[in-house]
């Protein structure tokens, strides 16, 4: 999960990071408020989960509060690269003397963590390491060591920071390791970590990604969630504990295995190229199980997307049986007719694995006039592309 | 011999005593795999029924039932918030092999118990998040349905569960060597190249194939290390090409980030290298087949 600035900022607070005084608001009137009790010049800034936000006009410095209340009118509702501006966090103005970029992630390459550190910070850091990949050190972190004084000073050095803010970054790093590990995030970047005239260095900005796994330690990460962001059927979704991702095809994918539903999806693209460029509708993964309930559910949720045209079950029964997987859909169908939601659109089923004979005779035998029934992947996607298209 | 478990592997179940412990335990002994123990802190004593005339005697820690049983190998199923202290006591006894099926583990644990594992230098992790591995009519540890597929000449590695199952059932006829699923987190103890590096010195595999999907650069690396190490046929499959950029796909793993991980540039990193790539996985198949053919 990845945090807005603002959040980023709480949470480097809470660990001790200099950050400058700040507040988010969601209206104008608040932007007002927070600059007045901050006193002087502010920054009004963009909360969007996406960088290049300063070239599309979302941070703006403000003079007096009523500078601030207006800018805020201006940045709220905008869109950046698709991202509606929902809140500005208004932050006291700083001068900045010189810009630098550190951050620690997860190394998935070699299977541990990384801190990277530039005394040339300010751009895409993206940017920054094909052009000039000198200017970035990249020092690797043992993960049963982790950050102590010694690594942060390796990090420092490594990076060339000068002896006019060296100590101040070893303490700042440290401080950000501390949010890496015990919040336990796969991403914590400062960019830019700037030194102002009075020489004292702060976080400026802040990028933090939270791992979702370790949810059960920290409690308080459910609040950080976007629920304004997430779309409504992905909403729902998640509220059923549904592993579900909307995209903006025509055809509703439902299967079991996250690696078997992207292929799936694969599958229905490359099949839709011969009708029209037909593509999925959305990911739903039911896992290896496939209950009737939680077959209900997701054929609820994707059944109840406009855009869906044609629905493609796609099971395959290992741990399961087949047998079992198809009493699941037919009940799946009746729980469905009983919560007033009776399938509407056309669906394909292809069931294989462990008694798929079994399976195949139980789907046949309930017959319902939209459901049919094809035995290979390849096949059934090629139906429900083409079902897609006609509807 | 197959790769990294056999005939004689004797597999010992952590959390045994949990639903999905018992469970899997009863197929893995069905599918004709030893199991010699069960683990579950503070049920030592106890005993599981994991029918077919076998009963599983329960210890309370990982020690005491390599000790009494010869264990070298062990299979996980405790719940996320336990797991790293349970593979870590995996690590401690010494057992050759670690099988992580758990899903959900905080990556920080899983970075941690990899590194106690590289320190330690006597335990192979496979997974976590990821249905294990089996070698048809010898042994099965993890959840692989034993029915799918028997014995034969073809090593299959994949990231994915039920695209395993899919591609053993879709080649049947033919049978495997072995089957490893390395799971879908960011990190995963065996990987593709630990893999393919184990198929190619084994007398008993004839041709690999190997399934990846988005996130990360495993897929590319495989493709590098299979240039210059293996001399069998490989055939590949990648999903995720329709994935959208920054979504997690299922897999703790499997997200596209920036330009990087996308299913198109393992695809051509695989072809690169003389990999032949199917569009699904029957198309995959049935490349694997054209190539056992000409062999």
């Amino acid at each position: 999960m990845d945090l807005f600035e603002y959040q980023a900022k709480d949470l480097f607070a809470a660990h001790g990071v200099p950050t400058l005084p700040g507040e988010v608001a969601a209206t104008p009137e608040q932007a007002r408020e927070i600059a007045a009790r901050l006193g002087g010049a502010v920054v009004v800034k963009a909360q969007v989960k996406t960088g290049g936000r300063g070239k599309a006009g979302g941070v703006k410095l403000a003079s007096t509060p009523d500078e601030a209340q207006a800018r805020a009118r201006d940045i709220l509702g905008m869109d950046i690269k698709g991202h509606t501006v929902h809140r500005v966090l208004i932050a006291t103005a700083s001068d900045i003397e010189t810009e630098y970029y550190v951050s620690f992630l997860l190394d998935r390459s070699n299977r541990t963590y990384l801190a990277m550190a530039s005394v040339e910070g300010g751009m895409e850091i993206e940017q920054l390491a094909v052009e000039r990949p000198e200017a970035l050190a990249k020092v690797g972190i043992d993960a049963l060591v982790g950050v102590d004084a010694a690594k942060a000073a390796e990090i420092a050095d490594a990076a060339g920071f000068g002896p006019d803010v060296r100590d101040q970054v070893v303490a700042i790093l440290q401080q950000l390791w501390t949010v890496f590990t015990e919040e336990d995030a796969t991403l914590v970047e400062v960019n830019p970590l700037v030194k102002t005239p009075d020489g004292r260095v702060v976080a400026l900005d802040g990028k933090v990604t939270l791992d979702e796994n370790a949810g059960f330690r920290h409690p308080g990460h459910a609040d950080l969630v976007d629920r304004d962001a997430a779309d409504p059927l992905e909403q729902r979704a998640k509220d059923k504990d549904l592993n579900y991702v909307k995209l903006h095809g025509a055809v509703g994918i439902i299967g079991n295995g996250a690696g078997l539903v992207m292929s799936t999806l694969d599958v229905v693209a490359y099949a839709g190229e011969e009708f029209g460029g037909v593509k999925p509708a959305n990911f739903l993964d039911i896992g290896g199980g496939a209950s009737a309930q939680v077959m209900a559910d997701g054929l609820e949720i994707i059944l109840s997307d406009p855009e869906v045209k044609s629905v493609f079950v796609n099971v395959f029964g290992g741990i399961t049986a087949c047998d079992a997987v198809a009493n699941g859909i037919v009940q799946a169908l009746d729980l469905l007719a009983g919560m007033g939601e009776p399938l509407t659109k056309p669906l394909v089923v292809r069931l294989d694995g462990n008694n798929a004979d079994e399976g195949r005779r139980i789907l046949a035998e309930a017959a319902h006039e939209l459901a049919e029934l094809v035995d290979t992947m390849d096949g059934a996607a090629r139906r429900v592309a083409e079902l897609a298209a006609a509807n | 011999m197959a790769i990294f478990l056999t005939a004689d592997s004797r597999i010992l179940v952590q959390g045994i005593t949990g639903s999905e412990g018992t469970k899997h335990a009863r197929r893995m002994v069905a599918s004709g795999a030893s199991i010699v123990a069960g683990v579950t802190p503070g049920k030592g004593g106890a005993s599981v029924d994991a029918g077919g005339g076998v009963t599983v005697p329960v210890y309370g820690s990982v020690g005491e039932a390599v000790a009494a049983t010869g264990a070298d190998v062990s299979v996980v199923f405790v719940p996320p918030r336990f797991a790293k202290a349970a593979v870590l006591e995996t690590i401690d006894a010494g057992v050759p092999l670690c099988v992580v099926i758990t899903e959900g583990i905080p990556v920080r644990d899983t970075a941690e118990f990899f590194q106690y594992a590289v320190n330690a230098g006597t335990t192979r992790l496979i997974g976590p998040n990821c249905p294990g591995l089996i070698s048809p009519g010898k042994s099965n540890a993890g959840i692989i349905p034993g029915t799918i597929a028997g014995a034969g000449r073809i090593g299959l590695v994949s990231k994915s569960g039920t695209l395993t199952y899919q591609m053993m059932y879709e080649l049947r006829d033919l049978g495997f060597s072995t089957a490893v699923g390395i799971g879908g987190d960011p990190i995963i103890g065996t990987t593709h190249i630990d893999c393919l590096a184990a198929f190619q010195d084994d007398s008993e595999t004839d041709a690999i194939v190997m399934i990846g999907e988005i996130g990360g650069d495993a897929e590319e690396r495989a493709a590098a290390y299979i240039g210059s190490h293996v001399t069998k046929p490989v055939v590949g499959y990648v999903a995720g090409f329709t994935a959208p950029e920054g979504k997690t796909m299922g897999h703790a793993g499997a997200i596209v980030s920036g330009s990087s991980g996308t299913a198109a540039a393992k695809q051509e990193a695989l072809e690169a290298v003389g990999v032949r790539v199917g569009k699904t996985p029957s198309e995959t198949a049935r490349l694997l087949r054209e190539v056992v053919a000409s062999l």
